[in-house]
């Protein structure tokens, strides 16, 4: 039987106010959020959307974050006697960067960032992207430090000791191995991230929440749109973990050579 | 060579080094002992900048390297540092190690810092590692490795910060014995050690220091056999 046919059967009965038996019940449900229509493309192009908000969205949040962490640890690092003002008056800015994104919710960050600071623009999906890369980059500026600082100072002091600068000592010893040691991190910063992004959808980006929200307006039920992306955002949370989780391996068995 | 005026240095409210004056002649070989504490590591640490010091000038070959104005990078290029704990970039090959500071400071090619390395490592008899990575090295290779990564850079001083302390006592010597070669050469070596045989048998002066301050300094066989101050002779009887 062909199930277009059949669920226009089933609806026909329930307009006519027949009880019908929950598998019934379920398929109508089912059919209506997600075939009907062809709505699975809504969720489809709003898991695209997603992707790429979370990507584009890491990308600055790592620009951010390298600038952020490079400026406060130079600072940090300075020789005691050679302070340079335009580095402290640098890094006094990241940190009231810092401290003001971690400090107050993503949420209202985004409702600022939507309907204060660009009250009149209406691409509300690249908005949400900035915020939230503004957001993460805070977050990875820290993660990053913390690699930085994690690593023994020796390594760096053997670098300045054969006579290379700052920045090559940064390059070529200290930021590779610090690299290494944020991955973790920075994988977890990817997966809070993704489902941050649904956060976009209270300023009104169309991504995969939105998708589920105009399928339950159209259709008077959110149950299935609902719990549809919740299924959908877990499955890709789980291929994420499962990713991280085989580089994680990888790297650790570089370590055993 | 190296000349030491009035340098001090606290950290925080604890003086480390107190008003030292010293000066390292051309060829000579230094060996600083005292307990732990009294300020020989921060000395050494001092004479190539790794700490700056809170008083004090200090020159090397003529130029004062405590001058704010100093290239440092180019000064500490001509001195070799060699580690208690190695410090090796785990990151790197062997071959790398050695040459990455030659090539990033212009001072070689690639091609001719690789046959240096060759050269050096066959020196210390570790050809055969230059393409193992250092977790793959016992801790005497390791400082082996160390010390020849100093010298790819042709420095015209090594300071050596307790290089044999770390490691297990039967790989104390392959490294003594890098370090003696090293001085029979005629190179310019400050050591900070507890290895006091070193010291009598490399040691052209010895250094005593105790509470920041270099309590006495003689030839070896004088500072060992007849010591004139009290702190060296209560030192002396406990390590000997």
């Amino acid at each position: 039987m062909d199930w277009a046919q059949l669920y226009a059967e089933l609806t026909a009965q329930l307009q006519a106010n027949v009880d019908l038996p929950f598998y019934q019940d379920f398929f109508v449900g089912f059919y209506r959020a997600f075939i009907d229509g062809a709505r699975w493309k809504l969720y489809l192009s709003g898991v695209v959307t997603t992707l790429e908000v979370t990507i584009l969205a890491l990308l600055m949040g790592c620009i951010l974050g390298v600038v952020v962490a490079v400026i406060r640890t130079a600072h940090d690092q300075q020789r005691p006697g050679r302070h340079n003002p335009v580095l402290a008056i640098l890094s006094a800015i990241c940190k009231v960067y810092t401290t003001v994104i971690r400090g107050t919710p993503m949420i209202v960050q985004m409702l600022i960032m939507g309907t204060v600071i660009f009250a009149s623009s209406r691409n509300f999906t690249v908005i949400g992207t900035i915020a939230l890369g503004i957001n993460s980059g805070a977050y990875v500026a820290e993660i990053i430090r913390g690699g930085l600082m994690s690593l023994d100072p020796g390594q760096a002091e053997a670098g300045r000791s054969l006579g290379l600068n700052y920045f090559q000592t940064m390059r070529f010893i200290v930021i590779p191995q610090a690299f290494k040691a944020i991955l973790p991190a920075l994988g977890n910063e990817f997966i809070t991230l993704f489902k941050d992004t649904a956060l976009i959808t209270v300023i009104g980006g169309k991504e995969l929440l939105y998708a589920a929200q105009a399928v339950g307006a159209k259709t008077y039920s959110v149950m299935f749109p609902y719990i549809g992306v919740a299924v959908i955002y877990l499955v890709l949370v789980v291929i994420f973990t499962w990713l991280q989780g085989k580089l994680e391996r990888r790297l650790r068995q570089s370590d055993r050579r | 060579m190296i000349d030491v005026k009035n340098l001090s240095k606290s950290f925080g409210d604890h003086l480390v080094l107190d008003d030292i004056d010293q000066h390292i002649y051309p060829g000579e070989k230094v060996v600083i002992i005292g307990p732990s504490g009294s300020g020989k590591s921060t000395f050494l640490r001092c004479l190539n900048l790794l700490e700056t010091p809170s008083k004090g000038v200090i020159t090397f070959d003529g130029a004062e390297i405590t001058d704010p104005k100093a290239d440092i990078n180019r000064i500490r290029r001509q001195m070799g540092m060699v580690f208690q704990h190695f410090n090796l970039f785990p990151n790197m090959t062997i071959r790398k190690n050695i040459t990455l500071a030659p090539v990033q400071t212009g001072l070689m090619k690639q091609a001719e810092a690789d046959e240096t390395a060759m050269a050096l490592l066959q020196r210390v008899g570790l050809e055969e590692k230059a393409n193992a990575y250092p977790s793959q090295l016992s801790g005497g290779q390791k400082q082996r490795i160390a010390i020849v990564r100093a010298l790819a850079m042709k420095p015209k001083v090594m300071l050596f910060d307790e290089p044999t302390s770390a490691l297990d006592p039967e790989m104390v010597g392959e490294v003594l014995d890098v370090m003696k070669q090293l001085a029979q050469e005629g190179m310019t070596m400050v050591v900070v050690t507890h290895e006091m045989g070193f010291a009598r048998e490399v040691g052209d002066r010895v250094l005593f220091m105790a509470d920041g301050k270099i309590v006495e300094e003689n030839t070896p066989a004088e500072i060992f056999t007849n010591p004139q101050e009290e702190r060296t002779q209560i030192f002396l009887s406990k390590v000997l």
